[in-house]
């Protein structure tokens, strides 16, 4: 019972990850979020024109000898692993700096937010070539370039989630502990240390676990990059798979497979785990959870001596800094908030804003108006409905399959926890791995490209699907099952007034994930080889992913665009209400 | 007058409105805490006593006038004021320890000096053996302490208090209350002057030099109350009890709401909709009828006595009361409730005639009540949105009240079978679901 009601919260908490922004407003579209586009595509357009210019002299680049011999795939993973972590305290840097911008400053917040949920919608997926380009040329040695470009594409995978529930964790730390923390004068960095990282920081982990298992697909997608003739190489567990599939190796491929799930494993229980059991104490609710979750690394730690002897002088410099910051702490003064200091930074700010605005506008007219085609533009679009179609078909297939077998699983608490972590492997484990199995199968029985590549697109995300439904049906309350055996509803009645609405909510944000996942991984999905044979669909992430290869930067950009754009309007017209409605209607308590 | 604390001059504050005026929270506030001083502030909620409060603490700036601590005027949370939470707001994260250290590191105090004056506060407020524990394993009155210590550990002149034994069950405010007098008495205790806010009149008697009755609409002091009786004080001593009463007739005195402008039926219909409605269930509105009219009361009761046999506090039992004499059932007076004639036959009705009157004086004496319904008679459809009785509250008062008022009169105007509110499409209406 006690291990039971722990998975419960860990995946109820696993719900609070949603991977677009979801705040309560009723603006549907304002002139911020137009804004935020255009300087995102105002950057993409100036990396992707910088970095068309830089393609030649990277001809000369000669491919890093990778080797099928499994004796390799240590170090191979090893490098990898590294890849991802680095990527990962980038965006715990990215995450304290950005996200605490945005909360603290009305004025940041105004740009920062929308900004941060039209970059979620951007697959980045299909610019990992441009950004390859763009870091080699910054980089004086050509391989610390690209290792660059790898950890920033990885980067791009985790960042946004993270920053965006550290950003809704700022916003709701509870008024008394701020109150608290006021009263007793604490300075600012003190304030944000012991009281706002503490709080947001159980969300934050989850939401690193998330980007972590998200970023497996990136890292293989990063590793071994083609862009128009030049291949871009780094040793990894990502190149060797694909060399391997380009070589017909089985076996490779199933040493990677294995590859991936050790590391996949020792992650988990080296990192992550500790950090769940260290985080438990964070929670902010103030009853005593039933079982905290352990972790053996965790207490290995905590009884070594000589770890605490090591912590010692860490913890005393860092105590330091609290004592240097109240030294320096000016006195809290409270702001008035409409002062007329404060209205005159308001238009500099706006005015900045708008400028950069207008530049990015200039540069995208000029770049549609130059190299695109009407003709170019209504092709991505169709492109992009076809896309539209199997995300909409395969959401509805997968929602079909799961939500029954996710109640089931999360009404029978013996089932729940041996299904539970299963469940999470599968939705870490990168998909993509699986690819040249289908391909083989497709081949050989000589199947439609066009229909049977599409369950490659949600073959990585329907899992969001399936645990948040499973956390949905294990949080009906009890008495609330007890009502239901008691008044004898059963079957279809059971399901209609019982199950489907109290895990409505709960699917609707593991929809949304996998709506959005599925998307971006249509950039790889839609396009699959096994050696010298490749297949594609017709689609949007087909249509980028042949324009990366032909290295033919406009279209990569008018694909991304499009592409976003749909994502953008699907959120915001259907998602977003969606989910709305279901808080309102459907939430329990 | 060299013993003063800290002086509150011409104090007033306001938020602003969803239209963009302000909302005037607190009026005219004048205050003196002297040296060794215990005053409470107590009125209902909303009275603007914790707003004051948190105006002394700095955390907020008047509109207009001052506060003063120590000839200075406080701009910000200064040094020398410490507070007391009503959920004790203590840092889950943080160990009783690390908690009660926490105010005393944003100090800048040598590391040895933060550690002796940490477990001495700790020592002190009987936490000893609990040094290591994290809040949540604590009970409730375990964790107030821990609230007590970290503001008594900093060594503050003023301390502040806001509702800090609300929280707690009975027993445990009554020894947690005893302690704090006790050290406070034997002058344990650094501070030199508390501000007690509460809206629990015995606790204000039990434990303050002197009392300031606050009204509401705006928060305003209507009353100062001296207590002279030594401590440790008996809830049973006569001039206790009598003091209690005084304090009950004080609160009662003024017009609570503006009911008594409102009631003739002659006014114009649609007059009056801007009072908010306090958010009371029929249920228990009746539950109080019945308790009034049963034994020993026969119809008339002495507040503090049917307070205390209900185990209610001034929030809980102020509410239910101001609605019956809002609705024409009963009437408050010199602390005392009785029953009107309707409520007295109220009482002894069944359920379907109990509706039949609801519903009457529902329609007859609330406003708002009358108002809806007018519209919807109007109406060739008898149907109107939610928003459009929104809009027009939200001329008179804050947002969360227009929510409030509205969600008191549709439950009520349901128990009344007055009108039908359907939550799905947010429409009033005057069909009940067949």
């Amino acid at each position: 019972m006690a291990s039971e009601k722990c998975s419960a919260t860990e995946l109820v908490t696993m719900r609070g990850v949603v991977p677009i922004s979801i705040e309560q407003v009723s603006r549907a579209f304002t002139r911020w979020d137009a804004l935020a586009i255009l300087l995102t595509f105002g950057v993409l357009i100036f990396l992707a024109e910088t970095s068309s210019d830089l393609l030649r002299p990277l001809a000369e680049l000669q491919q890093a000898p990778v080797s099928l011999d499994p004796h390799f795939l240590p170090e191979y993973a090893a490098r990898t692993t590294l890849r991802m972590l680095g990527a990962l305290g980038l965006s715990l840097i990215f995450t304290f700096t950005y996200a605490t911008a945005a909360a603290k400053s009305r004025r940041a917040e105004l740009i920062l937010i929308p900004l941060l949920d039209v970059l979620q919608s951007v697959p980045i997926l299909g610019f990992i070539s441009v950004t390859v380009i763009f870091f080699m040329s910054l980089a004086p040695g050509r391989v610390l370039g690209a290792e660059f470009a790898a950890v920033f594409a990885i980067f791009t995978s985790q960042a946004w989630n993270m920053a965006f529930s550290f950003y809704q964790s700022l916003r709701t730390v509870p008024i008394e502990l701020v109150e608290a923390s006021r009263t007793f004068r604490l300075s600012r960095w003190m304030h944000f240390w012991r009281v706002e990282v503490p709080f947001a920081m159980p969300q934050l982990i989850w939401n690193m676990m998330v980007s972590m298992s998200g970023s497996w697909f990136f890292v293989v997608a990063s590793e071994a990059i083609s862009v128009g003739n030049t291949t871009v190489t780094l040793p990894g567990i990502g190149s060797y798979l694909a060399l391997a599939i380009d070589q017909k190796n089985l076996a490779a491929v199933g040493w990677a497979i294995a590859a991936m799930l050790v590391v996949i494993l020792l992650y988990d229980q080296l990192l992550f785990r500790p950090l769940v059991a260290w985080a438990d104490r964070f929670r902010f609710e103030q009853q005593a959870s039933v079982a905290p979750p352990q972790s053996w690394v965790l207490d290995v730690f905590r009884r070594s001596r000589v770890v605490a002897t090591l912590v010692v002088p860490v913890s005393r410099l860092w105590q330091r800094t609290y004592q240097l910051s109240v030294a320096e702490r000016a006195n809290n003064k409270v702001v008035k908030l409409t002062s007329e200091r404060s209205r005159w930074g308001d238009c500099v700010w706006t005015g900045l804003v708008l400028a950069l605005a207008a530049v990015a506008l200039w540069r995208l007219v000029s770049f549609v108006a130059g190299n695109i085609s009407l003709q170019e533009l209504v092709k991505a679009s169709l492109y992009g409905l076809a896309t539209l179609t199997r995300v909409v078909i395969l959401i509805a297939l997968a929602s079909v399959i799961w939500v029954p077998i996710g109640v089931m699983i999360g009404t029978r608490s013996r089932l729940t926890q041996l299904v539970q972590p299963l469940v999470q492997f599968f939705a870490a484990f990168p998909a993509n791995v699986l690819f040249p199995v289908v391909v083989v199968v497709i081949v050989n029985y000589g199947l439609d490209p066009d229909i049977w590549l599409s369950p490659l697109m949600i073959l990585g995300t329907q899992w969001y699907i399936l645990f948040n439904v499973v956390a949905g049906a294990m949080a009906i309350p009890s008495e609330m099952r007890d009502v239901a055996t008691n008044l004898q509803l059963r079957g279809w009645l059971w399901w209609k007034k019982i199950a489907l609405p109290a895990i409505f909510p709960y699917y609707v944000t593991g929809a949304i994930t996998a709506s959005g996942g599925s998307w971006n991984a249509s950039i790889v999905a839609e396009v699959a080889s096994w050696g010298d044979t490749h297949l594609h669909a017709h689609g949007l992430g087909a249509y980028i992913a042949q324009a990366t290869e032909a290295g033919d930067m406009h279209r990569v950009v008018l694909g991304i665009a499009v592409m976003s754009l749909y994502v953008v309007v699907v959120n915001r017209l259907f998602w977003r209400p969606l989910y709305w409605f279901a808080e309102r209607k459907f939430r329990l308590g | 007058m060299n013993d003063a604390l800290l002086q509150i001059q011409s104090c007033c504050q306001a938020f602003p409105k969803p239209d963009g005026e302000e909302l005037l929270v607190l009026q005219d506030i004048n205050l003196t805490l002297r040296d060794g001083e215990i005053v409470g502030l107590l009125g209902r909620s909303g009275s603007g006593k914790s707003t004051l409060l948190r105006l002394i603490a700095g955390l907020a700036q008047p509109i207009s006038g001052q506060v003063n601590y120590e000839g200075q005027r406080v701009t910000g949370p200064a040094p020398g004021i410490a507070m007391v939470f009503q959920n004790s707001a203590l840092f889950p994260w943080l160990t009783v320890l690390e908690n009660v250290q926490l105010g005393l590191e944003a100090l800048g105090l040598p590391e040895a000096e933060i550690r002796k004056r940490a477990l001495a506060g700790i020592d002190l407020i009987g936490l000893d053996g609990y040094e290591s524990a994290y809040p949540r394993e604590l009970s409730g009155g375990m964790r107030q302490r821990v609230g007590f210590a970290r503001a008594l550990v900093v060594h503050p002149k003023i301390l502040l208090m806001d509702e800090p034994f609300s929280a707690l069950d009975v027993l445990t405010a009554e020894t947690l209350r005893t302690d704090f007098l006790e050290l406070w008495t034997e002058g344990k205790l650094p501070i030199k002057g508390v501000i007690l806010v509460t809206h629990n009149i015995e606790e204000a008697v039990l434990m303050c030099d002197r009392v300031l009755i606050f009204s509401r609409n705006p928060g305003h002091i209507i009353e100062e109350i001296k207590i002279n009786l030594p401590q440790p004080r008996s809830r049973m001593e006569p001039a206790f009890r009598d003091l209690v009463e005084r304090m009950y007739v004080a609160l009662t005195a003024r017009p609570m709401t503006p009911t008594h402008t409102i009631s003739t039926p002659e006014r114009t219909a649609g007059m009056g909709i801007d009072m908010e409605l306090p958010r009371v269930s029929a249920n228990a509105m009746a539950g109080l009828i019945e308790a009034i009219a049963g034994e020993p009361y026969n119809g008339k009761a002495d507040m503090p006595v049917i307070a205390s046999q209900l185990h209610m506090e001034v929030d809980d039992l102020f509410p239910i009361a101001e609605s019956l004499q809002l609705m024409r059932f009963a009437e408050i007076e010199g602390g005392d409730i009785h029953l009107t004639d309707v409520g007295k036959e109220f009482a002894g009705a069944g359920i379907d005639e109990r509706k039949k009157l609801f519903q009457n004086q529902l329609l007859n004496q609330v406003p708002l009540a009358t108002h809806i319904r007018r519209i919807l008679q109007e109406r060739t459809n008898h149907m109107a949105p939610r928003t459009r009785f929104r809009n027009e509250l939200e001329d008179y008062m804050s947002t969360e009240s227009a929510t409030r008022t509205l969600g008191a009169v549709i439950a009520w105007a349901r128990f009344a079978e007055a009108f039908a509110y359907d939550a799905r499409s947010e429409t009033f209406s005057l069909d009940n679901p067949t």
